[in-house]
């Protein structure tokens, strides 16, 4: 892969998590930890992985994206804007009354939002069920999913991996977002998972772990999990909840926080520093 | 609508399970887009003919509902239309999540089947025994909600409901039924059907106890009191101009149902007639118990739903007015 292009999703990245700190800095409040921890990934999907087309969010070949970790709606709307898929300017209505950008995904409301998440576990089966119905129809298209890691603690995931693999439902990519904390703290406390990556190799599953803040690293695993005809494939990424973001990271209760004012435009100043020292605009 | 009421009410040879195959054969034949998902229950519900014609768009999905209910979810957003059978209890209070999200909140385009309603569980007894399947399908904003009354209506609400748009909830039995219906009727979601009339008391009534409610009526008959028979086999939307019409007409109403009397179709009708013309109202079905093991003759006796309860209750109505 060409240096450029990688420097390219990493200012797409830059540019997503500004443009993320911008939203729930504008609100006060919202679940930063987990928005941050996927950036670099919504970067790689959306800049260059994922045959997308935003101006037909509804296109039956595209390739599908399901967020089931759905409360990283304000980072994936930030992506979905950047791309063209509405306006900018949307991106200050999250949560607001009537707005088109709930906390969670809906694919009812938010242009290019493929699946409704928020009820955690249930992306997988919906992701899974996508897959199927390309498949029948002899598509050649992917269906790329996010799960939490807290989420894995959801049974309804153990099924969807069993599913999976049972059915060989290749061209679906999943995504672990390892970023160690859940809401009630490390996952470690909470409910330990051990071995993620083991777990799903003992269903079946082609298997790899990569750094999730590494864009290189992302789109050559992708590219791997591609290879990898006849089953699934996970990629576990290893990720830091409130990843660049100068109030959360770092911070052990920082999945759903309030945002001071202060701390807000602080957050947003060292985001557009770090979009400005890889040659990015400050503002789009 | 047009619907023919058979003269006879005899026993069915033919299983409603076979008429479910049967149809969704039918359909998928002429339609590529039908797949059928079931979650390890194939063979109970005689679905196996099936999955032996159409390998591909049958997904058995092993012991596991909530992932069968998002798969099914899934599918149907990429167009495809999928009927999801289990047992009645594990297609709704054991995924009840999942179809409320996935499927319905999403917008998707599910059909779901739960067989064996009620006491005609039977053996499988209490763990298996919905009472309140209908009821929670009726808490789900914008579902449909329906028990078809015998093979004939099945037959036509399947290839109704195959190119309707929503979340469906089909209750059904799957064995003989009573039949009440000529074959090649054509039914109204959302419309009851008056079977019988009369002037003194409406008997709405539902599912295997549509036929139980037809006996009550003669059993009033001899009792001097002209009881009018409905099958509401659409729970939700109700039909209520057809209640506050018969509210009006016989001035009170006895709901008769194979299921918790709280949340089910006693609700439904309640509601409605609460909010077009209240007159006296009671209710037949199981009153907040759990399910048991049994043979049916059993449990409608223990369950107190048979035609002389319900012939018994009707009088208490009429006493009221």
């Amino acid at each position: 892969m060409a240096k450029e292009s990688v420097k390219d999703m990493m200012r797409f990245a830059a540019r997503i998590r500004l443009e993320t700190i911008r939203e729930l800095a504008g609100l006060g409040f919202g679940h930063v930890g987990g928005a941050m921890s996927v950036v670099e990934l919504l970067a790689v999907l959306y800049g260059g992985v994922m045959r997308i087309d935003p101006a037909r969010p509804d296109w039956e070949e595209r390739d599908w994206l399901v967020c089931s970790k759905g409360h990283a709606g304000p980072a994936l709307y930030a992506a979905l804007a950047l791309k063209g898929y509405f306006p900018m300017e949307m991106l200050s209505t999250l949560n607001r009354g009537g707005t088109s950008l709930p906390s969670h995904c809906d694919r009812n409301r938010t242009p290019g939002v493929d699946m409704t998440t928020g009820s955690l576990g249930q992306g997988m089966s919906t992701a899974i069920g996508v897959a199927l119905g390309n498949r029948l129809d002899n598509r050649e298209n992917w269906t790329y999913l996010i799960l939490g890691d807290g989420e894995l603690d959801e049974g309804q995931v153990w099924e969807g991996a069993l599913f999976a693999s049972h059915f060989r439902v290749d061209h679906l990519i999943v995504f672990v977002d390892r970023n160690k904390q859940q809401l009630d703290g490390c996952t470690k406390d909470i409910m330990n998972l051990g071995d993620v990556a083991g777990k799903f190799k003992s269903f079946g599953w082609h298997t790899q772990e990569a750094d999730g803040h590494d864009p290189g690293a992302i789109r050559d695993a992708v590219q791997n999990a591609k290879e990898a005809a006849g089953r699934p494939s996970v990629i576990v990424l290893d990720t830091v909840k409130g990843k660049g973001c100068t109030f959360a990271e770092g911070v052990l209760y920082n999945h759903h926080m309030s945002i001071r004012e202060e701390e807000g435009r602080e957050a947003v100043r060292a985001a557009e520093a770090a979009l400005a020292a890889l040659g990015g605009k400050g503002s789009v | 609508m047009n619907v023919k009421i058979r003269d006879d009410f005899k026993k069915d040879d033919r299983m409603m399970r076979s008429v479910y195959c049967d149809t969704l054969m039918e359909m998928a034949g002429k339609d590529g887009r039908v797949v059928a998902l079931d979650a390890d229950l194939m063979n109970s519900m005689g679905m196996m003919p099936f999955l032996e014609k159409f390998p591909e768009r049958t997904f058995n999905c092993g012991v596991q509902e909530a992932n069968m209910m998002g798969v099914a979810a899934g599918l149907s957003a990429t167009g495809k239309i999928p009927f999801a059978h289990t047992f009645g209890p594990f297609a709704t209070r054991r995924c009840f999540d999942q179809v409320f999200i996935s499927a319905a909140y999403a917008k998707l385009n599910v059909r779901i089947v739960g067989s064996d309603p009620g006491i005609t569980a039977a053996y499988n007894g209490g763990t298996h025994m919905p009472f309140e399947d209908m009821g929670l399908m009726r808490a789900i904003p914008g579902a449909t909600v329906i028990e078809p009354t015998d093979g004939a209506m099945l037959r036509d609400l399947l290839w109704q409901l195959k190119d309707l748009y929503g979340v469906f909830y089909l209750r059904l039995l799957r064995k003989e039924p009573v039949m009440i219906y000529e074959e090649g009727s054509r039914f109204e979601i959302g419309k009851g059907i008056v079977l019988q009339d009369g002037w003194d008391v409406t008997l709405i009534a539902s599912g295997v106890l549509t036929s139980e409610a037809l006996r009550a009526a003669g059993l009033l008959k001899g009792m001097g009191i002209s009881a009018r028979v409905v099958n509401m086999f659409t729970w939700k939307p109700v039909d209520r101009e057809l209640i506050g019409k018969c509210a009006r007409e016989t001035g009170c109403i006895v709901t008769v149902e194979n299921h918790n009397i709280m949340g089910g179709l006693g609700s439904a009708v309640a509601e409605a007639m609460a909010e077009t013309t209240p007159v006296p109202m009671e209710r037949i079905g199981s009153r907040d118990r759990f399910g048991e093991v049994g043979p049916v003759d059993y449990l409608i006796r223990a369950f107190h739903m048979t035609a002389e309860d319900i012939a018994a209750m009707a009088q208490k109505a009429v006493k009221r007015k």
